[in-house]
């Protein structure tokens, strides 16, 4: 592992036992795991190229189970690591050796659905996709879709402020999220909004969506849901240059039209995706836009026919436009199935994902190419390219001595250059451990100093998944005060990870 | 009075209030002052020559200025590109009796009030992507970023939004900006009672046709041309978005829809655009108008649940009221000797909130002008106002006694 957690404390792993037979009394039967084999499944997440058994690890079952959890762990010192899924593609559920990993996957009711408020209350371990499945019925869904939606949970959506490629028109998790019960590490338990378009005082639900389990421990959720549009379109542009795909994107937006969604795939993707699906993406094409349009059929039609124009003024090099839901599954089929597609022509890759103005494309494609010779590691890019979020694919063998560090270094050099590009490290997978160490790029010591007073507010001891996010881990205290020279570093004593 | 000219002033303003332990009332165009409890300040950070838009690109959806910039002159700029901030911010100053056209970007932050389009756009919350503001430590930080899709760090934009300059002094801001809308038609109903137009309007926002704006005026409160379109009677509204071919379809298959509750007129673009104006600047309520002298409480409930608690607050206290966001927003008013003020957060029950928008001091200082929190929820603000302004610089008390 490449990346540094903070050290295991030997005192809690010496007193395994003894805390294991705590969290048994506070859920009795199979919801407290803690033999090896049994542990394998939980010693990584999505970011599966880090691995890490956990000290133990607890499923409870009820918001009260989960506070005695967290206020036996408070009150002995003991680090917890929140899980839902474990879907995470930055490392956010990673285990610590000495630390309880505190499973939601038995949350897994619905818990009501209020088609008059438009509403659906929910426990965090149901998935993103069974929410959509329970009220589809009555024609509405929940619009964020990240593309694990069949397995990441809802819990796990709020804790990364999840997104997927509908978010330009529909926003992203936070957007969509109404109020919560949330456990924070003392064992309290907290309502925070409802049914209500808004709840009163701080915005606590926007700053608990995409705290990466970092401020509490979230046992139910009030999720909005919309109608479903009456139809969907969609629009495959080739073009021969990435510059002029880039030139598309910018004049869709600039006529005015926000698409349900707005893909875009390079060379490498493209052939990537059409060996695996067969999808009949044209070849000889550098760049490929799907550009997707919902809504009652006639606006659809007629935004169609503009976005048609104007990829004609683009130089599009083919155009086709679905004429059946078959068509318009197919057009997506390889974009979705673009990272297994990867998978199959490379031993393994890594999925970056930084923002960047949507107009700086191009600079940040050719600087790719030019870091994928430095580095001498293939890469595909997909790219949601209505909001400016890329996704490069690096590809490398981990059996090859050395090239996951060079694909690591490589992903780096990407982010850097996305913030250099005026835009951010993460646009829709968090940070994770994987980013931890990036976060200087963007923010000043003063910056992640402020984000860490806000920790403390809610998690004074630091115990709630430690070791992410935050690239320097600070007691409380010393945050209290900051005043430096302007360009000196805050805290240059303290150790890094 | 401190005018300050660039963050670096701010910076120091702060710091010097700091070291003065001297707090501060944050300042824009002063607009919204008479929102919240009197402050125990002795000094004012104006921020109204902290001013420049510093960039607008509208292909790529942003717009950042600094946080004294004048709203009305980044809405006509961002206007002319034919863009808009999509929730559709208030305009308070004829509910609260100041001078028209005034107002700061981040005073419409810091109040967080959005308009009718809530209900499918969200609020300045949502739409707020980064900040650069001066914490009560004296210290300058960002937060957020300049692109529309970013997760990166806590993204304490969303507690600056609505936290009515109590927790740090916003020196420049970038929102989102969308779009305006090609076309709209609004459906009126008329003659509907509070209670019935809660039900058309839950059945048109259930519907896929994508409202973006649905609001009931009773007859008692209508005004101006509110009072023309209803012909004397209450109105509801339902308001339908977008480019002219789907707008005239949607109203189509929407008028057979809200049939049984009556036979809808049509007011195309500029009529529709009038009525919501009135409608989310609550006009009805003016401070020059006949229930000026009167309170006023902005409420916010579960909206299927709205029709029916502003019909108990109507019949209960004298009191006007009007509907926004489905009934999710209800405006109210009652004479100031109404024993309502004293019983509203009860009758709202659990579910919903209210805030006392506009008042004369002897109510101000005698009632909760925010909604007050339990006390697990008023700790663990109290620990965030802490984490920003330990010392309680910065608009002390504006929200919470001893915040």
């Amino acid at each position: 592992m490449s990346i540094k957690m903070p050290i295991p404390d030997q005192a809690i792993l010496n007193r395994r036992d003894e805390i294991i037979a705590a969290l048994q009394k506070i859920v009795p039967g199979e919801g407290v795991i803690s033999s090896e084999k049994e542990m394998k499944p939980y010693e990584s997440d999505g970011l599966n190229a880090y691995r890490q058994p956990p000290m133990v690890v607890v499923l409870p079952e009820t918001t009260e189970q989960v506070s005695q959890v967290l206020r036996y762990c408070h009150a002995n010192g003991i680090k917890v690591v929140p899980r839902g899924s474990g879907t995470s593609l930055s490392g956010g559920a990673l285990p610590l050796a000495d630390a309880v990993l505190l499973g939601l996957g038995k949350f897994k009711r619905i818990r009501e659905i209020d088609f008059e408020n438009r509403v659906v209350v929910t426990e965090p371990g149901v998935t993103n996709l069974a929410i959509t499945q329970a009220v589809e019925h009555a024609g509405f869904y929940y619009a964020p879709d990240p593309s694990s939606q069949i397995a990441c949970s809802i819990g796990g959506n709020i804790a990364e402020n999840s997104g997927g490629v509908h978010c330009l028109k529909y926003g992203m998790t936070t957007n969509n999220v109404l109020g919560c019960e949330i456990v924070l590490i003392t064992g309290e338990i907290l309502r925070i909004g409802g049914k209500a378009p808004e709840h009163s005082g701080y915005d606590l639900m926007g700053i608990i969506t995409g705290s990466e389990g970092l401020l509490g421990v979230v046992t139910e959720v009030t999720v909005r849901i919309l109608q479903k549009p009456e139809t969907a379109r969609a629009v495959m542009v080739g073009f021969n240059d990435v510059e002029a795909a880039g030139e598309c994107v910018a004049r869709i937006i600039g006529a005015g039209i926000i698409p349900g969604g707005m893909e875009m795939m390079d060379k490498p993707a493209i052939h990537a995706a059409e060996a695996f699906v067969h999808a009949g993406y044209p070849l000889d094409v550098e760049a490929l836009l799907i550009v997707e349009l919902d809504g009652p059929k006639v606006e659809v039609d007629e935004l169609i026919l503009r976005v048609e124009a104007i990829a004609r003024t683009c130089g599009q090099a083919t155009c086709q436009i679905s004429n059946s839901e078959e068509e318009r599954l197919l057009f997506w089929a390889g974009r979705k199935a673009a990272f297994p597609a990867v998978g199959r022509i490379s031993p393994d890759y890594i999925c970056m994902d930084g923002t960047i103005p949507r107009g700086k494309l191009p600079q940040a494609l050719l600087r790719i190419r030019e870091l994928s010779e430095k580095y001498g590691l293939g890469v595909a890019n997909v790219f949601h390219a209505g909001d400016g979020n890329l996704h490069p694919l690096i590809l490398f063998d981990a059996n090859k001595p050395g090239e996951m560090e060079r694909a690591e270094a490589f992903g780096a050099d990407i982010l850097r250059t996305c913030v250099e590009l005026g835009g951010v490290l993460t646009g829709e997978h968090g940070v994770g451990v994987e980013k931890r160490d990036l976060m200087p790029e963007m923010f000043t010591d003063i910056d992640l100093a402020q984000q860490q007073r806000l920790k403390c507010a809610f998690d004074t001891d630091g115990l709630l998944n430690p070791g992410k996010v935050f690239p320097t881990l600070h007691r409380c205290a010393e945050l209290g005060r900051v005043h430096v020279h302007r360009g000196q570093l805050a805290f240059p004593d303290i150790p890094r990870f | 009075m401190m005018q300050v000219r660039d963050a670096a002033d701010v910076e120091q303003a702060v710091r010097d209030a700091l070291a003065a332990q001297q707090s501060l009332e944050i300042v824009g165009h002063g607009t919204k002052r008479q929102v919240g409890h009197a402050m125990a300040t002795n000094a004012v950070l104006d921020l109204s020559q902290l001013n420049a838009i510093v960039s607008y690109e509208p292909g790529e959806l942003i717009l950042t200025a600094q946080a004294g910039a004048p709203l009305c002159d980044v809405l006509s700029l961002i206007d002319s590109k034919n863009q808009s901030f999509a929730f559709e911010p208030m305009d308070t100053s004829a509910l609260l009796g100041t001078p028209a056209g005034q107002g700061t970007i981040a005073g419409m932050i810091a109040a967080g009030f959005a308009g009718p389009r809530r209900i499918k756009a969200g609020a300045a919350r949502d739409h707020l992507l980064g900040a650069v503001a001066v914490s009560g430590f004296g210290d300058l930080f960002k937060t957020g970023g300049k692109v529309v899709k970013n997760v990166t760090g806590y993204d304490l934009c969303k507690l600056l939004a609505g936290s009515w300059g109590t927790l740090a002094v916003m020196t420049e801001v970038t929102l989102k900006v969308l779009p305006k809308p090609e076309d709209e038609i609004t459906l009126a109903l008329g003659g509907l009672d509070s209670e019935v137009a809660g039900h058309a309007m839950t059945a048109a926002l259930g519907s896929p046709y994508d409202v973006s704006a649905a609001a009931h005026v009773p007859k008692s409160a209508l005004t101006g041309a509110l009072a023309e379109i209803g012909h004397g009677d209450s109105v509801t509204l339902v308001r339908l978005e977008g480019i002219a071919q789907s707008v005239a379809h949607r109203a189509g298959t929407l008028e057979t829809l809200l049939a049984p509750f009556g036979r809808a007129t049509r007011l195309a673009a500029d009529a529709s655009a009038a009525a919501w104006v009135l409608v989310r600047d609550v006009i009805p309520f003016a401070a020059d108008g006949p229930r000026g002298d009167w309170p006023v409480w902005r409420i916010v409930c579960p909206p299927a649940s709205g029709g029916k608690l502003g019909a108990a607050l109507a019949r209960e206290s004298g009191a006007e009221v009007i509907y926004d966001w489905g009934g999710g927003l209800i405006w109210m008013t009652c004479a100031e000797d109404a024993k309502s003020h004293t019983t509203i957060r009860e009758a709202i029950g659990r579910d919903g909130h209210a805030t006392l928008m506009r008042a004369p001091d002897a109510l101000r200082t005698t009632l909760d002008v925010f909604q007050p929190q339990d006390a697990a929820l008023m700790k663990l603000t109290a620990g965030i106002k802490a984490s920003f302004d330990p010392d309680g610089i910065l608009n002390p008390g504006r929200m919470y006694a001893g915040l």
